[in-house]
């Protein structure tokens, strides 16, 4: 081994585990920040030291699309509203995944063209899975980029015989890999297994609906570091396995701790059309729900007299960007010696701990956010449950009424204090198309509006009747 | 690649998945989003493999390949570390 191979490798080796460090760090909020840059540190030495690798000429082109592609990547991660990190996570999921693609067609381009050289079998077999797994997650992020972005139909698609026409897509896949590896220097073969694992990448995250989507995205993170570590099998370096692996692991426990969240197996959330049946539109009676309303003068005399109150945030708080005036409403209440805290399901929003970041956003303390299994016991001792925005993670009918969709999913107790505040725009169903008993129950109120402006209006409500 | 070096690569997957599900499971919930738009970041990883695919004096479709891999990846590793570093800044304890 030359002296300058043995200097990258071990330049490997200090990044491999300066990642592993530094996803350690991420696991503790006081750390995170730190753990974050540790990451990025391994990624520059990894970078530099494969800079000295021997077979690396054409330095100029290489920096100048390094260059190019950190600043679009620094001016999108600037822009991005916290809104829309799952759509951001979504695309950049889709290019590890290109990229992942076009390093093993590279790979395969050069060894097949290069006369004389035969290429061995583990190779091809390589190459074959990498070029799959990413061109699967390629393909699935920018469907589900689409779906969250609301240029493609969010809701589950699904047609007759999808199954079947997935099946067989799935068992060409293989056949195409056969061949490429029986015939490497037959171009045509290569290419179909691109294009099917390209269909198969749309036709698998089509189906899954909208209140699915933390799944697919965890899913597809995961996904995007498998095909990382398929790229160090072609390549024949670690640093790009271990990295992989790290981010493949830590994708399947976020994809199983969303499956749980929802009472769904991952495999009924990958076959998909759930929430666009008609089942669990009416409740279980199928009478209409009938509602209480109320204005924003009684919710502040509510407030007024309540001496906890326990928020239950969801995606529509962040859509109607109210974060802000109930961290005010927040302020106030806590000034009066009234506690305040928020209660996070775990698929509140639309990513694993979306919410958090949208309130932390907005400068709620992380000490004040609880999650549900931590905070569900309280209710019943709480005098006022605000919901804004949430819907179907307060939905009673989960515990109550097995022919409900989501029965069995763990949701927020919010029914059980003693009065519940609905802060919602109009009548209408949730993200997963689910009437909500709840709102018709005795001890809830409807506060029907916008909720920034409904929560303004409580906030100077609830401010005149401190001075006056 | 012969079936030995095969067989340390699988070694090198196996530990190191092991080691990724011990230091993740025990991640609180809420630092899931930063916790996956930073390993977003870091599965841009395959940027090693760009700049390699890239690296050829002579233009060819590999070396192609190989320059758009690059950019794709580079965007991945930089605005999923720079997103990440976004967030974490906010969250923040009670003040004072």
């Amino acid at each position: 081994m030359l002296e300058k191979d043995l200097l990258i490798r071990i330049a490997y080796l200090v990044a491999s585990v300066l990642f592993i460090i530094g996803i350690k760090m991420l696991g503790k909020t006081s750390t995170a920040r730190q753990g974050n840059s540790l990451s990025a540190v391994a990624m520059l030495i990894a970078i530099l030291a494969t800079l000295l690798d021997s077979q690396v000429l054409s330095l100029t082109e290489i920096f100048v699309t390094i260059l190019i592609g950190s600043a679009i990547g620094a001016v999108i991660a600037r822009r991005v509203e916290m809104t829309s990190m799952p759509e951001m996570v979504a695309i950049f999921n889709g290019f590890g995944g290109a990229a992942s693609v076009l390093v093993a067609a590279s790979a395969y381009w050069a060894l097949a063209h290069t006369a004389g050289v035969s290429m061995d079998a583990v190779v091809s077999v390589t190459v074959v899975i990498s070029i799959i797994i990413g061109a699967v997650t390629l393909t699935g992020s920018l469907v589900a980029f689409g779906k969250l972005k609301g240029i493609i139909n969010g809701r589950s698609v699904t047609f007759g015989g999808q199954h079947a026409l997935n099946a067989i897509l799935f068992l060409s896949t293989i056949a195409l890999s056969v061949m490429v590896v029986l015939e490497p220097n037959e171009e045509i073969y290569m290419l179909g297994v691109i294009v099917i694992a390209l269909l198969l990448g749309i036709l698998t995250v089509i189906p899954i609906g909208g209140a699915d989507m933390p799944v697919v995205i965890s899913l597809l993170n995961s996904y995007s570091g498998i095909a990382a570590a398929a790229t160090g099998f072609v390549l024949n370096n670690q640093v790009l396995i271990i990295a992989g692996a790290l981010v493949g692991a830590s994708g399947i426990i976020l994809t199983q701790i969303m499956c749980k969240a929802m009472n769904r197996s991952l495999t009924n959330v990958l076959l998909g059309g759930f929430g666009q049946t008609k089942a669990g539109a009416t409740s279980e009676s199928g009478e209409e729900i009938v509602v209480k309303e109320v204005g924003v003068e009684e919710t502040a005399m509510l407030f007024d007299s309540a001496s906890s109150v326990i928020i239950v945030p969801g995606y529509g708080m962040a859509v109607a960007q109210a974060q802000h005036v109930v961290r005010e409403l927040t302020d106030l209440l806590e000034k009066r010696g009234t506690s305040v805290k928020f209660a996070i399901h775990p698929v509140a929003g639309r990513m694993p701990g979306h919410m958090n970041v949208l309130l932390a956003e907005a400068n709620i303390p992380y000490d004040k956010l609880v999650e549900m299994d931590h905070i569900n016991d309280e209710f019943a001792n709480t005098d006022i449950a605000l919901i804004i925005g949430a819907n179907d993670v307060v939905n009673p009918a989960a515990r109550t009424n097995p022919g409900s969709p989501i029965f069995g999913m763990p949701v927020l107790n919010a029914d059980k204090a003693r009065t519940v505040i609905v802060c919602k725009r109009s009548m209408n169903a949730g993200y997963a198309g689910i009437e909500n008993e709840l709102f018709g129950y005795p001890n809830c109120l409807m506060l029907f509006g916008d909720a920034k402006s409904s929560m303004a209006k409580v906030v100077s409500e609830l401010k005149e009747s401190v001075t006056a | 690649m012969n079936a030995e070096t095969l067989l340390v690569l699988l070694y090198v997957l196996v530990l190191a998945s092991f080691v990724g599900f011990e230091l993740i499971s025990k991640v609180p919930p809420t630092l899931h989003t930063p916790l996956m738009s930073g390993s977003n970041a870091i599965s841009g990883i395959t940027i090693v493999g760009a700049i390699v695919a890239a690296g050829p004096q002579d233009w060819s479709m590999s070396k192609g390949l190989g320059i758009v891999a690059l950019l794709l990846a580079t965007l991945n590793v930089v605005g999923g570390y720079v997103v990440t570093d976004r967030m974490l800044q906010m969250f923040k304890k009670k003040k004072k």
